[in-house]
């Protein structure tokens, strides 16, 4: 693809632990505005690192080195002078366990605006609508916006995590692995949230398994040990693999 | 001689059973005994007014207000400073030598005889810093015996407080400080309180920190600022009790027994709050 519709540019990215273990090994690839991306590949193949180097969430990690530049819009965002809270506001992320704050289903919404600053009610409120109704949550919780939010369902609680992210209208949303501990019928949700909400957002997913990773991949990278093997538009990656790792594993010889 | 297994069995429940037993009567011996014997003194006047005719009479009331001074001072000097001081080991500092001495020096000095603090505030905040026997030097004294307490609880308390909660706030575009002040600190805060509440009966309760830096022997009045020395429950106690010839009994145990029961109470206030939080808890 080209670099002009990217939302996020990767360059020859190196991630290294403090005690000499690679995480990443030179890594370049162009993230496409507002389409699903897809990270996928073995366990320990970087793609975590990834997506944590995106939202600089890797800072929070004691001896963490990083090589390379990755660019949001064409501003490099790996400097030490970058400004992570407002980054983390523009990149949001989803994690693989549902961990909801605890508070209310409404406090959990409207926790990240309040950081911001937003004080108005009316905004808060109408922010937490659209954000569990982007989430394919608010039919289910509309009556139990005051309950505690680890009430819910697992499932439940995954979405409210994605909405809780919508909320804050992000550019791009980061998923890892949303959908590992959730049922078929729960992930059948998030990923249909997923497709609606991204004509507004840049998505980038590490998927819980190849057959989510094609259902879903409108463009996709393949990681194996901190490489990244191949990349490309999702049909193409899967249905006509270049690189024989890619496509072993695709077709399930290994992983 | 092989005893079976069902002996071995049996005598192991009984000495441990015992052992509970022996450890538990002393406090019901000693909390009962003082009850029993010190309830009578316990009137009115006994609790609202000053003593007269050389203590051998008349209330304790200088004393319970001197007490109350006391622990509310220290909490105000000790809590700030302490839960200050716990989320900065918890949450910023770096694990290195610094930050190892500065925890070993608080262990240690939870570890120093209350007496020596009472010498130590003697000199440095009563004689050096010419505050006198005061209120004040008192409150300071304390807070100095109180910290680690504060510290070591509310820093457990804090470090209980699940990591996935920091990152996920972290990751909503929080600050650090936003973070503690709005996720950490209200989750720690039963813990944190358990062991504020638990200092501060420490601090009401110890005769050796006051004894050269706050405590007057004897005050027939209420000290009017934080500069004038107080009469205290536990030293008052000390006094009519090694200090004053042919001092009617029940009025050592009834002092006795107010003392107790103050600091019991905020014992039970610890345990309510702990127990109320356990229940409310949900995650």
């Amino acid at each position: 693809m080209n670099h002009a519709n990217a939302k996020i540019v990767v360059e020859t990215l190196s991630v290294q632990y403090d005690d000499g273990t690679e995480s990443l090994r030179d890594i370049s690839l162009a993230i496409p505005a507002n389409q699903i991306t897809v990270l996928f590949g073995p366990a320990g193949g970087g793609k975590s690192t990834l997506l944590r180097a995106l939202n600089r969430l890797n800072d929070l990690v004691d001896g963490v080195r990083l090589g390379g530049k990755i660019y949001l819009d064409g501003e490099d965002m790996t400097g030490a002078s970058v400004d992570t809270v407002a980054l983390r506001r523009r990149v949001g992320m989803v994690f693989a366990q549902p961990v909801p704050l605890p508070m209310t289903v409404r406090q959990n919404v409207t926790y990240g605006l309040e950081l911001a600053g937003v004080r108005d009610s009316r905004k808060k409120e109408a922010a937490v609508e659209k954000a569990l109704r982007a989430a394919a949550l608010w039919d289910e919780v509309k009556d139990r916006l005051n309950a505690p939010a680890a009430a819910l369902s697992g499932g439940q609680q995954q979405r409210l995590c994605l909405a809780r992210v919508l909320a804050l209208e992000p550019e791009v949303v980061l998923l890892d692995e949303p959908t590992s501990g959730l049922d078929p019928i729960s992930t059948a949700k998030v990923e249909e949230s997923l497709q609606e909400i991204k004509r507004d957002y840049t998505i980038v997913i590490v998927p819980h398994s190849v057959q989510q990773a094609a259902r879903i991949a409108d463009y996709a990278a393949f990681f194996l040990q901190g490489e990244l093997v191949e990349h490309g538009a999702g049909q193409e990656l899967f249905l006509a693999p270049k690189d024989k790792r890619t496509e072993d594993y695709v077709t399930g010889r290994f992983g | 001689m092989i005893i079976s297994r069902q002996i071995t069995q049996r005598i192991a429940f009984v000495l441990l059973t015992a052992a509970t037993i022996l450890t538990a009567a002393p406090i019901v011996l000693v909390v009962g005994y003082i009850a029993v014997v010190g309830a009578p003194a316990i009137t009115v006047d006994f609790l609202a007014s000053a003593p007269h005719d050389g203590m051998r009479a008349g209330g304790i009331w200088p004393a319970i207000v001197g007490t109350l001074y006391l622990t509310l001072g220290t909490g105000v000097i000790a809590v700030p400073l302490g839960i200050a001081a716990a989320i900065y080991l918890a949450e910023y500092a770096k694990d290195n030598r610094l930050t190892r001495a500065i925890r070993i020096a608080i262990i240690n000095l939870a570890g120093i005889p209350s007496v020596v603090y009472g010498l130590f505030g003697l000199g440095l905040f009563v004689l050096f810093l010419r505050f006198g026997t005061s209120i004040i030097a008192g409150c300071l004294t304390l807070s100095i015996m109180t910290l680690p307490v504060i510290i070591s609880t509310a820093e457990e308390a804090l470090r209980a407080v699940p990591q996935s909660f920091r990152v996920v706030s972290i990751s909503l575009g929080g600050t650090k400080w936003q973070t503690i002040r709005r996720v950490v600190l209200p989750e720690a805060l039963p813990g944190i309180l358990t062991g504020v509440i638990l200092g501060l009966e420490r601090a009401a309760g110890e005769t050796a920190p006051i004894l050269f830096t706050a405590a007057a022997f004897f005050l027939p009045r209420l000290p009017n600022s934080i500069f004038d020395a107080t009469m205290a429950l536990p030293y008052h106690l000390f006094v009519i009790s090694t200090q004053v010839p042919g001092m009617p009994l029940k009025v050592q145990y009834g002092t006795a027994l107010v003392l107790l029961t103050f600091v019991l109470s905020m014992n039970l206030i610890a345990t309510m709050i702990r127990s109320r939080a356990r229940a409310r808890r949900q995650w």
